[in-house]
Order: C-alpha cells, then sequence, then structure tokens
C-alpha cells in the first residue's frame, strides 16, 4: 500500500511541474509588458521601472521561474493589482465560501446520482429506468447559469422564500449548491448506471442471488458494491466540473466565493490573482485526483496489486 | 430471410441507429434549428438588432412570439441569429478539438516511445485544469471574443480525443490487415491515413456529436460571465446575462434564449448517445 501510494504521489510531481511553467508562462505570453500591467495602467515611468526591478524580470527566464517557484512554494503569489494586498490574502478570503458550495453539491449529487443510476439499473429496460435517464440527460444538458436564474426567479422573485444571492446562511447555500450539483448527479447516474448493469451480469451476483439471499441484499451488497467502484474515479473527475462550474454559479448567486474572484479579477485584468487562482485550482484538482486514486486502490485490490 | 450474409459496417450501423426514434427526433430538430441560422435573414420576423422604443419588455404577442427586450428589439429574431453564434462556436470548436486532438492521439499510439510520453503527459498537464477553467485561462490570454471562445472550447476538447485516438491506435495497430498492409510495404503515411484513421474515426464522431452539446454549453457560460460575445451580440449566453437584471419584470427575456441552449444540448446529446449506442452493441 505505501509503495502504491508513493507511486502516485511521485507521478503527480511532473504534471505540477508542467501546470507552474505553464502558469508561469502565462503572464509573459499576454501582449504587453508585464511589469506595466503589474503597475497598473496608469503608472509612471518610474513606477514600471521599479515593478520590472521588483518581478525580477531583468534576470534570465530560468532565474525568474525558480524565483517564482520559490515564492510560490513559501504561499507568496505576489500583490493584486486591483487591491494592493498580498494575493494569498485576497484568494483565502474567498476559499471557505467556494469549499462549502462544492462539498455541498457534491453531497447530494453523489448522493442522488449514485442512487438514481442504481434504481435505473436495477429497473433496466422497464419505464423506471427511461425516466431516469431522461432525466439525467436533462440534467446534463441544462445550463446551469439558466437554471439558477430560473430558480432565483421561482423562490426568490415570486415566492420569496430564499435569499437572491449572497453568502448568508445555509438558506443561501440551498439554490447555488443545487444548481452546481445538477451536472454532475445526472452524468453520476448515467455512469452508475452502465457499472451496475455490467455488474449484474457477473457470476459472483447470481451466486448470491441462487443461495437465496434477499433481493435487496443482492442488489446492495453484492451488486451495488462493486458497481459503485469505478464511479469513484469518476466521481474524482467530476470535482473538475465543479471547480469549473462554480465559476459560473458564483457569478449567478453573487457568491463570494474563488469562482467570482477569478471572473473579476479577468475583468480587471489582475493579472496576480489570475495566475494564483489557475495554479491553485489546478493543484487542488490534481491532489482532489491523487486522493481519488489511491481509495480506488483501496477499494479494487486487484489495481493496487497490479502495479 | 434472405437477407445477406454479410453487410457493410456503415449499413448495419444505419440500420440500428434507424431505430433509436428519439435520436433521429434530435437530428431533425437540429437539422431544423441549424437551417434557421443558416437562412436567419429570411426566417427572422425582424432586424434583431432594430430598436423599437414603443414596444419595450414586451411579454409574448402574436406579433412578437417570443416578447421583446429592453430595446424593444424582437427576442425570437435575435434567437435566430444568435443561434449562427452558438452553433458555430460548439461545431467549430468540436471540431477543431477533434481534429487536433485525433492527430495527437494518431501520431501517439502509432509512433510510441518518447512521442507517445511527451504527448501523453501533455494531455495529463491539459487535464489538470478543471473544466472551464482552461477554458477560462485560453480566454483570459487571448482577450476576451466569440474568435478567442472557439479557440479555448477547442483547446479544451484535445485531450479527450488524444486519449479517445491513441487508445483505438493500439488496438488497431496489431490488427492483421494493419499487419498485412505494414508487411507488403505500405507507406506509414498511408497506413494511418487509409487503415488505421478509418477504424479510429467512429468513435471520434460519436465523440463529437457529444462535444458539440457540451462545447455550446461552455461557449455560452463564457459569455454569459462577460469572457465571450459581447452585449450587442445575440449570442445565447449573452442574451441570458442581458435579461438577468430583469428578472421578475420579464422573464421571457431569460425564459427564452435559456430554453434554446437547453434544446440544442439536449438534441446534441440525444443524438450522441444514440450514434454510440448504434455503434457500440457489435462490442456486445
Amino acid at each position: 500500500m505505501p509503495v502504491f501510494f508513493l507511486k502516485r504521489l511521485i507521478g503527480a510531481v511532473p504534471v505540477l511541474f508542467a501546470v507552474s511553467l505553464f502558469v508561469f508562462g502565462f503572464v509573459r505570453l499576454l501582449p504587453g509588458d508585464p511589469a506595466r500591467l503589474v503597475a497598473g495602467a496608469d503608472a509612471t515611468e518610474q513606477e514600471v521601472a521599479s515593478a520590472r526591478e521588483a518581478l525580477g524580470l531583468d534576470r534570465p527566464i530560468w532565474e525568474q521561474y525558480l524565483r517564482y517557484a520559490g515564492a510560490t512554494l513559501h504561499g507568496d503569489f505576489g500583490i493584486s493589482s486591483r487591491t494592493h494586498e498580498p494575493v494569498i490574502a485576497v484568494i483565502g478570503a474567498r476559499f471557505l465560501p467556494t469549499l462549502w458550495l462544492t462539498l455541498a453539491a457534491m453531497g447530494w449529487a453523489t448522493l442522488t446520482g449514485g442512487l438514481l443510476g442504481v434504481w435505473a439499473g436495477v429497473k433496466r429496460g422497464r419505464w423506471q429506468d427511461q425516466a431516469a435517464m431522461l432525466v439525467a440527460i436533462g440534467g446534463l444538458s441544462f445550463p446551469g447559469f439558466w437554471l439558477g436564474l430560473l430558480l432565483i426567479d421561482l423562490f426568490s422573485v415570486h415566492l420569496g422564500w430564499l435569499p437572491t444571492g449572497g453568502y448568508d446562511g445555509w438558506r443561501s447555500l440551498l439554490m447555488p449548491s443545487f444548481t452546481l450539483g445538477v451536472g454532475v448527479a445526472a452524468v453520476l447516474a448515467r455512469f452508475t448506471r452502465s457499472a451496475f448493469v455490467d455488474v449484474a451480469g457477473e457470476d459472483f451476483v447470481r451466486t448470491a442471488r441462487s443461495k437465496g439471499l434477499t433481493e435487496r441484499r443482492v442488489i446492495w451488497r453484492h451488486a451495488a458494491r462493486n458497481a459503485l467502484i469505478p464511479v469513484v474515479t469518476l466521481t474524482g473527475l467530476e470535482f473538475g466540473t465543479l471547480l469549473g462550474g462554480a465559476i459560473v454559479v458564483e457569478t449567478v448567486f453573487a457568491w463570494p466565493g474563488l469562482g467570482r474572484l477569478l471572473v473579476d479579477s479577468i475583468s480587471f485584468r489582475d493579472y496576480p490573482v489570475i495566475q494564483a487562482l489557475i495554479l491553485l485550482l489546478s493543484a487542488e484538482f490534481v491532489l482532489i485526483n491523487l486522493v481519488v486514486d489511491v481509495l480506488y486502490g483501496v477499494l479494487n485490490p486487484a489495481i493496487r496489486l497490479r502495479s | 430471410m434472405t437477407a445477406p450474409a454479410i453487410r457493410s459496417p456503415a449499413r448495419e450501423f444505419w440500420r440500428r441507429f434507424r431505430r433509436r426514434h428519439t435520436a433521429l427526433l434530435a437530428a431533425a430538430i437540429i437539422a431544423l434549428i441549424v437551417f434557421a441560422a443558416a437562412f436567419a435573414p429570411y426566417i427572422a420576423p425582424y432586424d434583431p438588432a432594430a430598436a423599437d422604443y414603443d414596444a419595450l419588455l414586451q411579454a409574448p404577442t402574436w406579433a412578437h412570439l417570443a416578447g421583446t427586450d429592453s430595446y424593444g428589439r424582437d427576442i425570437l429574431s435575435r434567437i435566430i441569429w444568435g443561434g449562427r453564434v452558438s452553433l458555430a462556436v460548439g461545431l467549430i470548436s468540436a471540431f477543431v478539438g477533434g481534429f487536433i486532438g485525433t492527430i495527437m492521439g494518431l501520431v501517439s499510439g502509432w509512433s510510441g516511445g518518447w512521442v507517445d510520453t511527451l504527448l501523453m503527459r501533455l494531455c495529463d498537464v491539459l487535464f489538470a485544469f478543471p473544466g472551464l477553467l482552461l477554458a477560462i485561462a485560453v480566454v483570459a490570454l487571448l482577450g476576451p471574443g466569440v474568435g478567442n471562445v472557439i479557440w479555448a472550447v477547442a483547446v479544451f476538447s484535445v485531450p479527450v480525443f488524444a486519449r479517445l485516438v491513441r487508445g483505438s491506435t493500439l488496438v488497431l495497430k496489431q490488427t492483421q490487415y494493419v499487419q498485412a498492409a505494414r508487411s507488403i510495404g505500405v507507406s506509414r503515411f498511408r497506413l494511418i491515413l487509409h487503415h488505421i484513421l478509418p477504424g479510429a474515426l467512429p468513435a471520434v464522431i460519436v465523440y463529437m456529436s457529444l462535444r458539440i452539446g457540451s462545447a455550446i454549453l461552455v461557449g455560452a457560460a463564457l459569455s454569459f460571465i462577460g469572457l465571450g460575445a459581447q452585449p450587442p451580440s445575440s449570442e445565447w449566453g449573452a442574451m441570458l446575462a442581458d435579461g438577468r437584471s430583469y428578472l421578475g419584470v420579464a422573464d421571457h427575456l431569460t425564459l427564452f434564449p435559456g430554453l434554446a441552449i437547453f434544446v440544442v444540448v439536449l438534441c446534441f446529446n440525444i443524438l450522441g448517445d444514440g450514434l454510440r449506442d448504434a455503434l457500440n452493441q457489435k462490442l456486445q
């Protein structure tokens, strides 16, 4: 087990390195002088020159990267060109709202998606199956931002039950987390169904049934348990969808999270913040997938032993 | 039964696809929408940019089937014209992403060795950017605008196709007919183009149709958050962003463009599912 974990951990390092190179190159690929961008549009020549020196842009490129990587590893992402605060503080203030939002969305989406998928798999070929899969493909095709607007229109504007947006207690979390989770629940339902159908044809399920176990026990203890193993991997990948989706959902619901910070930073051309956010969100995604990979190994000994 | 013993794979595929009525219906709706967008100047009842200050924020009437917006512009006409942008984003980006990804996958699977390792690591890096984030990073780099959104969404699709085609190439490389062609000295280029690609192509086409739906969604999402098509444009995501301020006052401003996105994406997803099922049955 430790060897397996170590191998996966080492495998993630080159990816993280390449991501950091990409993000490092990002500002340098931008048209125009990065020093001028960081100093701001209305900066004097002198301010631009000092920004250039502060950024180390007069140094050789490899030295610039080493400095950047070193600073990043120490949590120093530079200064926001919009608020003139340290980037890490700007991001830190927005981290928790996004965490709550994604966890709530992931929570209900995996539960509902998994259950819907198993149910459709059990009722394979019947109307319940078709209805469930129709709901799933609908959920997959629903634009999150439109769903958000429809919910606001119904529950906030017309019924007045829920706040239109903002970050204020659990009631403000309901609509954003629902909107964010729909696509993921749909993907998981479709995937769980096909995994369940595959497993249901296996010998061990037939054996379980033939030795007289109740149908409920066959479904949950034998079939669903094995069907859910590949679902774990997909759940990890879907976290990426959530992190991306959060950008849109946070914009709709005025949710003060990382996604909205990214959109705002792009419109204000706050490149230090954009750079840090892209790096952090990708690193987060890589690490989540690492955890999922390891979890997969724990659930499925065949994978662990092979590597 | 006097059915011929051997049918061509294409005919066999069509025979199975034809039975999937929902997929056929989806294809018909897509054809209709594409037709409407292509012939927008002849089909749209009004000029999509013409303001009418006597008819501001009107709910749907017989004169304006989908109502009017805050400038009195006809929403139905704007949706028909906006379809050009949304469909172009979806179709072009899925095609460009599929094209680049397919080449990458063919080269990667055929060459093996360090080329394969390099290209697949590149895909790993592209996969490391969660969903929309890669597209947003590209737009942040290139600046907002429809053209850049197409590139952004294409980049976001490349790794998916590269992995898919690499997998098929690895399998096809070992088949007898490819080995046979190789043994009689068929050139590498010809082998890949005439013997490997046709085998990998059906899966690419199926995936492309599934990808168009998500490409339209991503494109509309980028426009909605202000990074894609800009306000005067009647791109569907931009129209939704526009109608957002009138929630509760004039709901039809958000209802119809949203419905347009939903229907088109749903149809592409159903079509893609149908194509995939019709293609996969052979494997079961």
